[in-house]
């Protein structure tokens, strides 16, 4: 009974002379190995070599400043809320008087941790977010011996000034 | 007096020969593990070891290193002596062939006033194809001690294996061998190569190859079963065996198991080349032999040989990362259902042809 459309008898013959002596079977098989030394080698030398991630792909978090340097967040605590991971902790904390340079709005994040051991890279809190102050990079998350390396700190994904430099940059271009 | 009787320098040119090609042995071992790899990096569209120096050629070094310094394990219900012994009496069987090969024609030197002329053989003895045997068939020991000794089921079965591959493949290689020497009419290696001088002579070609192709070909595919390399890797079937019977060894043993098996390789290279392809003889030798000095023909001589080991070695390599192993039962069947009645009849032809074409 012939269930799919791919399905192919076995041919169960008994081997003729010619296989029996294996030598055709030999040659050609060295024929399709020789040829792979002229084919095009598909590895990349990764360090000195990076192949272009795709447009989707969601990296390592990084926290988002306004054109002024100020940090957009604001602890509402939205993306924690949506990580299905729980990932995502922290604290919030009222602007003082002088700190407007630092924060946009009156609230701000004072802690802001996520676990990279627990992150699962969905992009949820992307999405989340009601003030574009998280997004995921194209950076891939480095690896470490230490389980406390993996406890992302607010200064670890923050925005740095050669970032937005170069985000200018781009967005000029 | 008796010391001044002793040919001193005959003594120093012999262990430094034996010291170069040992060292030899030892490099192009170290050299073929890296081949090994870049050849199956090729064959399966990679580059291979390329980070540690120029092309990776420093791999082979970083793989010493490494086994060098791992942790040292014997079993606690291992046969110690036994196990100690056998990647040492593997190593030392896989060094031993290399005496007979004769690596280059002879070449005069004068010493002090006296020419001397220098052989490129460690020796010349009259049964050196049979010492050839002798040894390569001590090598199961190796194997068997190592296997047996570690006290493992997998390494016991393999070393029962390796020991039935190789004795069923040497008859085949012995009677294919047997043809040849019919022909050839001596055991001696080096008459063995002095006969197949040049390439064209007497109105065919000279090199046993073309006198011979049944016998090489039952040779090659014995040689492959006696190197325990693919497609008959039985021993060592990681699939089937883990890793067969250097299982329970670790750092340098395991390496000088691995190590061996590549000097084993590159031996039999040696010798198919001499028996089989000419040794260091080449088309136009005479004319070359004229042209250049007796020293320098000497070294173009043993080029000549070398260029022909690595393309064994390569063609070693070619096959291992082509072919998928054999079961064992069609391992056997081959060897005793196929080799063997091939080799007597090629045995059979050989004899006839003698007697009735050159029976002078």
């Amino acid at each position: 009974m012939q269930l799919t459309k791919r399905a192919i008898s076995v041919d169960r013959s008994p081997m003729t002379l010619g296989e029996k002596i294996y030598l055709p079977a030999i040659a050609k098989g060295l024929k399709i190995t020789l040829g792979h030394i002229f084919k095009k080698k598909a590895t990349v030398s990764y360090p000195e070599v990076k192949r272009p991630f795709s447009p989707v792909f969601r990296g390592l978090h990084v926290l988002n400043r306004d054109e002024e340097g100020r940090e957009k967040c604001t602890a509402c605590g939205l993306c924690a809320l949506a990580c299905p991971a729980e990932a995502i902790t922290m604290e919030a904390a009222e602007r003082k008087k002088g700190e407007e340079h630092l924060y946009r709005e009156e609230k701000y994040a004072a802690r802001y941790e996520i676990n990279m051991l627990r992150c699962i890279f969905c992009g949820y809190c992307e999405e989340a977010c009601p003030k574009d102050a998280i997004y995921l990079s194209e950076t891939v998350m480095p690896s470490n011996y230490s389980r406390d390396y993996f406890i992302y700190k607010k200064q670890d994904m923050l925005i740095t000034d050669e970032q937005m430099k170069k985000r200018a940059e781009k967005g000029k271009g | 007096m008796l010391l001044l009787s002793i040919d001193w320098i005959f003594i120093i040119e012999k262990v430094a020969l034996i010291l170069v090609i040992i060292l030899s042995s030892f490099g192009v071992a170290a050299y073929a593990t890296w081949g090994e790899r870049k050849v199956a990096a090729i064959m399966q569209d990679r580059i291979g070891p390329a980070r540690a120096g120029i092309f990776g050629l420093l791999q082979p070094l970083a793989d010493g290193g490494k086994l060098f310094f791992k942790e040292e394990i014997v079993p606690d219900r291992s046969t110690r002596t036994l196990f100690i012994l056998g990647p040492a009496l593997f190593m030392v069987t896989a060094l031993m062939t290399s005496a007979v090969i004769p690596w280059g024609p002879d070449f005069s030197i004068s010493i002090g006033g006296t020419e001397r002329v220098v052989s490129l053989q460690v020796a010349d003895i009259n049964i050196g194809i049979l010492y050839v045997f002798g040894v390569v068939s001590l090598g199961v020991y190796g194997v068997m001690l190592g296997g047996w000794s570690s006290n493992n089921k997998f390494s016991l079965l393999s070393a029962i294996r390796a020991a039935s591959q190789s004795i069923s493949y040497e008859l085949a290689m012995g009677l294919s061998l047997i043809a040849v020497l019919m022909m050839t009419q001596t055991l001696s290696l080096r008459e063995i190569v002095s006969q197949q001088h040049g390439f064209w002579q007497d109105g065919y070609f000279s090199w046993n190859f073309f006198k011979q192709p049944l016998a090489f070909l039952i040779f090659l595919v014995c040689s492959f079963a006696e190197l325990n390399r693919a497609p008959f890797d039985m021993p060592e079937c990681e699939s089937e065996l883990n890793m067969g019977y250097h299982q329970e060894y670790s750092s340098m043993k395991l390496g000088l198991y691995l190590f061996a098996e590549y000097i084993n390789m590159f031996i039999s290279s040696a010798v198919l080349a001499t028996v089989f392809f000419g040794g260091y003889n080449f088309p136009w030798m005479d004319l070359v032999r004229d042209a250049v000095p007796g020293g320098l023909f000497s070294v173009i001589c043993v080029t000549v040989l070398m260029i022909k080991v690595v393309g064994f070695i390569l063609f070693f390599m070619f096959i291992r990362w082509t072919l998928p192993r054999f079961r064992y039962d069609q391992l056997l069947n081959l060897g005793w259902k196929g080799l063997i009645p091939l080799a007597l009849l090629n045995l059979v032809i050989t004899g006839g042809v003698i007697l009735f074409f050159f029976n002078k």
